[in-house]
């Protein structure tokens, strides 16, 4: 071998060996729609790279395939140097490679320590769990995990319940560790926590897959970034020292605007709707709406920015008659309907978009027909006396489903055979088509492909412009700033920032909590 | 949502096959898939006849000819029938709200009880002109069985109380109270039976007309089969021209959807367990009234228990719970004959299974792929 | 009317239930609810009893009953896991069939007679205990000591084992367990049928041990129904299980005794002079079993424990929740 070949190989062999994980020409098919096209990735040992991409970009796919979940149509993959193929989660788990899902899977019932030691084959039969609970408390000494073994799952916030999943794959040992969007169940305060981890688990050795569609995010946690569009490459392993949040965002998107939409100036009419210091607390009892006093006029749209969690869904439920406030007055149109039935706010003109469109805004097995008079079969000329009048309703349904285009066979298809688009689209079909007087809106794009977020986009101004007051809530920054006349911004249950100004460092700060810390600050510096 | 691939399964065929989820379910589906589940049944009865030395061909034909060979088997059949309507049409009406009501049992013994108090107390007599008689015999009927599925009714929808056993426990407590009264207060002569009503708490019968109409001798076939198609008519409109159909249907498909449309579920799912035992209560006080003409125990050989099977059956539709019912009736009126006795409860716990396992045809598609 | 013996036969008869409610409690904790045990245990009654007239032997006719309830089990488990059909009506359907083929089967049999028993004895210090020693340990059927051992044993294997953990797992968040490995479908097809064969041992216990003898329906009297509510009751804890299923045996034996007496605590007895009082007497124990479950379902709201959470729904394999 002459002195070049050896060459070669000492410097192969050294690339080789940073590489932790080489991704080859992954091809992924679903029906109807091509998740991977011809992908390329590569993931440093001890890095932490981001893979950023809209919704439907094909992030996702791309690493379950990567961590036993599929196999691709076509394309390698080698881990640490060898060739990989994973039949199974846990055959990738042995190979070093874990996944953290969006959708924790964690036992609610059981302790941490059961969780963590959940489908492995120690210990044998009898199960001594002060002795695990030791080493699992180690464990998350080590890496600034700070948990209480004995705890039960359902009683931890769930920042503390994406602690266990990452001790989970860390008692496994996995060397790559792969988190699908684990910012968006995070408070601020634990979305800083994580990032702390991630930096001391990369600093070990750890190489990390840090998937989100947050730009700002991306830019402050990773080393690199791997950008993808509809299914391919747009940018591959980018440093982040290198690049800009626009920039980034022309490679996600494709275009340096998202789109821009026709919103017109006009003057805010009556006050629809006015909450005053009402309290409300959530499912497990505790507060999650602290004096909260807000009013929004017809013909605007007040945008409601936050992190999910932290008083968003209560609110809506509090304005819907869909929960109990402990105190405080909720005037539509002048009248007091708090704590007063679901019915008398539908009653009152107040139409809502629920967050949950499967679970809470649609009956799954029922017809289009039947989903789309959920609010006015009550009403002439659906209902008389007793009775409900079928034809009317599918004629209805008929014309609201050209008028919405809502695609499907027909208006008896069932709900749960359209796609989440449609659904939403049905869905708003429903409730606009009321010619509401005040609109509660809760996250109406979440997990829309792009040419049906702009489609609800519009519609929303389009109501706007009709005069209904609209509350808007979202989790898109850019959605919020572009419908919104004036933005609120909720953090644990309290209204933090009322502007009109798109500030984002603003915003962001008051949905971090920054705002409030720094009161907290002068308040003890006092 | 989107259809996922299901595994496919490789043979080492020169085609795949490939089992994915429905998407859209034609319409003749679902009867041929019901069809089918009946014959499947029938021929693992015969199985069963044929392991405990019955002769499965003979039975059956037995069967057809015992229940439908001539104008005086059917209307047997048909009296047969008369409960199993109402039972079916019971039990139909709470499945659509998925109210498990398997209390339609003691539902029907509570209407029948009601029923019997009226004319066993003394409130009325001989004299009392019939429809006043009846009317008040209905009446009670009917509030006897509600109040027996109110109970579990408000059990459910205020403290979360499972009703498929608080509805089965009432059975129990239903047949008891029952007896006792059977028993102990208005027994006749010692014997398990009160005495037999007076002709006024008779309801009509086709015989009754037999002067009139010479083919009408001798057929028991009574006015309880008349209610019985009209509260079919009825439910039928309940469920599928009413406003608070649509409710119950929205609620058994997705009650946090229907809280979020305004429905009150509480107050639905008391008025439907409300009427569903007052359907099963129908049924007691129409056999009181029609057939047996006392009070006596053993009125039901289980009707509560195959309304079950004919509400599933009739895919919870009231007027295919008219036709099942027939159906059913001829079975258990024929296969009174059969021994071993346990043989109908077999056959109907075959067919329900049956059905169940077929529903699995209508929300998935076998496609055969050549490769 | 002598509590002792209420107890003692209380806790003979509450053998049956426990069986039946461990069953259960096994088969709901791993996610699938089966309401068949009533036709199980009936399956399980005729079985032992047929079995063991036709072989003398008490402990093949056991074995018939616990492997032919776990047959119709089985049968359960394929269209309710494999074929993903509802839950409660498929239980229902088990009843019927259970019933069903017992009464079929079963034919000519209430006419066998008296056959081979299982031993029955006491243990020799512990029944020398007073009070609980001859409630618990005083000639007793052995199947009585085997429900002593097996509530422990169970609390101990749901609660402190691996195995125990997987089946926790099952069903509470069969999504997570199978994202970590566990093969949900055989682990619930495992339990369920394990579940089937203790209720074909509660029905042996009736018929060999408790009430030889075969009685058609009335063997059991809707026991297995009692069975299903006292899971609720028992909170899915083998211990509360036991503690049920005993009470009730005894309130089954009070009962019966509390109709024997012409005077009845002092005063006349009123079951004796009208003896069709009675009935009311037979409406207790479904009365209470009511009674039951309305405290089981407040507890549960109150303890935010429950049922398993999955209980009830098939589990699909490959869909993501979103």
């Amino acid at each position: 071998m002459t002195e070049v070949q050896n060459a070669a190989n000492e410097m192969q062999a050294a690339v080789e060996m940073r590489a932790a994980v080489e991704m080859r020409g992954i091809v992924k098919r679903f029906p109807g729609v091509l998740a991977n096209d011809q992908v390329d990735f590569d993931l440093r040992v001890g890095e932490i790279h981001a893979l950023l991409g809209e919704n439907g970009a094909g992030k996702s796919t791309l690493m379950s395939a990567l961590a036993g979940l599929y196999k691709p149509e076509a394309g390698s993959i080698t881990v640490f140097g060898k060739a990989a193929s994973f039949n199974s989660p846990r055959d990738a788990i042995a190979h070093g490679i874990g996944m953290i899902h969006q959708h924790f899977t964690l036992i609610p019932s059981q302790t941490v320590t059961e969780n963590i030691l959940l489908g492995l084959d120690e210990p044998r039969f009898f199960m001594r769990l002060s002795d695990y609970d030791k080493r699992m408390a180690e464990l998350g000494e080590r890496f600034g995990l700070k948990i209480a073994p004995q705890t039960k799952v359902w009683q931890l916030s769930v920042g503390e319940q994406q602690r266990v999943e990452i001790l989970k794959m860390l008692y496994r040992g996995v060397r790559v560790l792969i988190m699908d969007e684990p910012t968006a169940v995070l408070a601020p305060q634990e979305i800083e926590g994580l990032i702390k981890t991630l930096r001391a688990m990369a600093s070990e050795g750890k190489s990390i897959v840090f998937i989100s569609h947050k730009l700002n995010e991306v830019m402050h946690v990773a080393d690199r970034v791997t950008v993808l569009r509809q299914g391919k490459v747009t940018a591959a392993g980018l440093p982040t020292a290198e690049t800009s949040i626009p920039e980034l965002a022309k490679l996600m998107v494709g275009r340096s605007v998202i789109f821009s939409l026709d919103k017109k100036p006009q003057q805010p009419g009556e006050v629809m709707l006015e909450l005053k210091d009402v309290c409300a607390d959530n499912d497990k009892g505790l507060p999650a709406l602290k004096n909260i006093s807000l009013t929004v006029r017809a013909g605007e749209v007040i945008g409601v920015a936050g992190v999910a969690g932290n008083g968003q869904r209560e609110l809506a439920e509090v304005i819907t008659g869909l929960r109990h406030c402990t105190s405080g007055q909720v005037l539509v149109n002048g009248e007091d309907v708090a704590n007063q039935s679901a019915l008398a706010a539908i009653r009152k003109g107040v139409s809502h978009v629920p967050e949950d469109r499967t679970h809470v805004g649609s009956a799954p097995n029922l017809s289009i027909t039947d989903n789309v008079i959920m609010k006015s079969y009550r009403q002439s000329p659906l209902a008389s006396g007793w009775s409900l009048n079928y034809v009317a309703a599918r004629k209805k349904a008929e014309t609201l489903k050209d008028e919405y285009s809502i695609l499907a066979p027909s208006v008896d298809t069932q709900a749960r055979l359209l796609s989440g688009g449609n659904l939403q689209r049905a869905i708003l079909a429903r409730e606009l088509s009321a010619k509401p007087k005040l609109l509660i809106a809760m996250q109406p794009t979440r997990g829309l492909d792009v040419g049906a977020i702009e489609g609800v986009q519009r519609l929303l101004l389009a109501q706007r412009e009709a005069g209904a007051a609209i509350l808007l809530s979202s989790e898109e920054l850019e959605e919020l700033f572009a419908l919104s006349d004036r933005i609120l911004v909720m953090y644990e249950g309290e209204i933090v920032g009322d502007l009109v100004e798109h500030d984002l460092v603003q915003i962001g700060l008051m949905m971090t909590g920054g705002k409030k810390n720094e009161e907290r600050k002068e308040k003890r510096e006092e | 949502m989107a259809t996922t691939t299901a595994p496919t399964k490789s043979s080492g065929l020169p085609f795949t096959i490939k089992i994915e989820p429905r998407l859209e379910v034609p319409g003749w589906l679902s009867p041929a898939v019901s069809l089918g589940a009946i014959v499947v049944a029938l021929l693992l009865g015969a199985v069963v006849l044929i392991a405990v030395g019955g002769d499965p061909v003979a039975s059956y034909l037995h069967i057809a000819e015992a229940a439908f060979g001539d104008i005086g088997v059917f209307s047997d059949t048909l009296v047969m029938a008369t409960p199993l309507i109402f039972v079916g049409l019971a039990c139909s009406l709470a499945f659509r709200m998925k109210l498990w009501n398997i209390g339609a049992e003691g539902q029907f013994y509570m209407g029948a009880l009601g029923a019997s108090a009226v004319v066993l107390s003394g409130l009325v007599g001989e004299e009392t002109p019939k429809p006043l008689v009846l009317g008040l015999m209905l009446i009670a009927g009917v509030i006897g069985g509600a109040l027996w599925g109110f109970i579990p009714g408000w059990l459910k929808a205020k403290l979360n109380v499972n009703e498929i056993i608080t509805t089965l426990m009432l059975n129990y407590i239903a047949i008891a109270l029952a007896n006792y009264f059977v028993f102990g207060v208005w027994s006749e002569g010692g014997f398990q039976m009160s005495r037999t009503f007076p002709k006024s708490a008779w309801l009509p019968r086709l015989l009754d007309y037999a002067k009139e109409v010479p083919l009408f001798r001798g057929l028991t076939t009574h006015f309880g089969l008349v209610l019985a198609v009209v509260a079919a008519v009825i439910v039928w409109y309940i469920l599928y021209r009413s406003r608070w159909g649509y409710e119950i249907r929205l609620i058994g498909d997705n009650p946090r959807a229907a809280e979020y449309a305004g429905i009150n579920i509480v107050r639905n799912s008391v008025l439907v367990l409300m009427t569903s035992g007052a359907l099963a209560g129908l049924a007691g006080m129409s056999e009181i009234a029609g057939v047996v003409h006392r009070l006596q125990t053993s009125i039901s050989p289980g009707y509560g228990f195959t309304g079950i099977i004919i509400a599933w059956l009739a895919k919870l539709n009231p007027i295919a719970v008219i036709l099942v019912s027939v159906l059913f009736g001829g079975l258990i009126l024929a296969g009174r004959e059969i021994q071993p006795s346990g043989v109908p409860r077999l056959i109907q716990g075959i067919i329900l299974f049956m059905l169940i396992a077929s529903d699995v045809l209508m929300r998935y598609r076998i496609r055969i792929e050549r490769r | 009317m002598d509590p002792i013996i209420i107890l003692q036969a209380g806790v003979a008869s509450g053998t049956v239930l426990l069986f039946a409610t461990l069953g259960e409690i096994f088969s709901e904790r791993a996610g699938v609810l089966n309401l068949g045990v009533e036709g199980m245990m009936l399956m399980g009654a005729m079985a032992a009893f047929s079995a063991t007239v036709s072989t003398g032997n008490p402990w093949l006719g056991l074995l018939m009953a616990m492997m032919l309830a776990g047959v119709l089990a089985l049968l359960h488990g394929i269209v309710t896991i494999h074929f993903q059909a509802d839950q409660v009506v498929s239980g229902l359907a088990l009843t019927f069939l259970g019933t069903g083929l017992s009464l079929v089967f079963g034919e000519g049999l209430s006419k066998a007679g008296t056959t081979a028993a299982l031993p029955k004895f006491s243990i020799p210090v512990l029944s020398a205990i007073p009070v609980a020693g001859d409630i618990f340990f005083n000639d007793q059927s052995i199947l009585v000591y085997l429900g002593y051992l097996f509530v422990p044993a169970a609390w101990f294997f749901i609660n402190r084992t691996r195995p125990g953990l997987h089946l926790r797992a099952v069903g509470e968040n069969p999504t997570a367990a199978d994202a970590m490995g566990l093969n949900v479908y055989r682990l619930r097809y495992a339990y369920v049928i394990f579940g089937g064969m203790l209720c074909g041992l509660a029905g042996g216990t009736i018929s060999l041990a408790v009430s030889p003898g075969w009685f058609s329906e009335l063997t059991t009297s809707g026991q297995g129904w009692i069975a299903v509510g006292l899971v609720i009751f028992a909170q899915w804890d083998p211990w509360r299980a036991a503690f049920g299923s005993y009470a009730f045996g005894a309130l089954r034996r009070a009962i019966l005794d509390i109709q024997g007496p012409q005077v009845l605590f002092g005063f006349p007895n009123p079951f004796f002079f009208n003896p069709y009082y009675g009935f009311f007497m037979q409406m207790l124990p479904y009365a209470f079993t009511i009674v039951v479950l309305i405290l089981g379902s407040r507890g549960a709201l109150r303890r935010r424990l429950g049922a398993p959470a999955a209980l009830g729904v098939p589990y699909v394999r490959g869909e993501r929740g979103h």
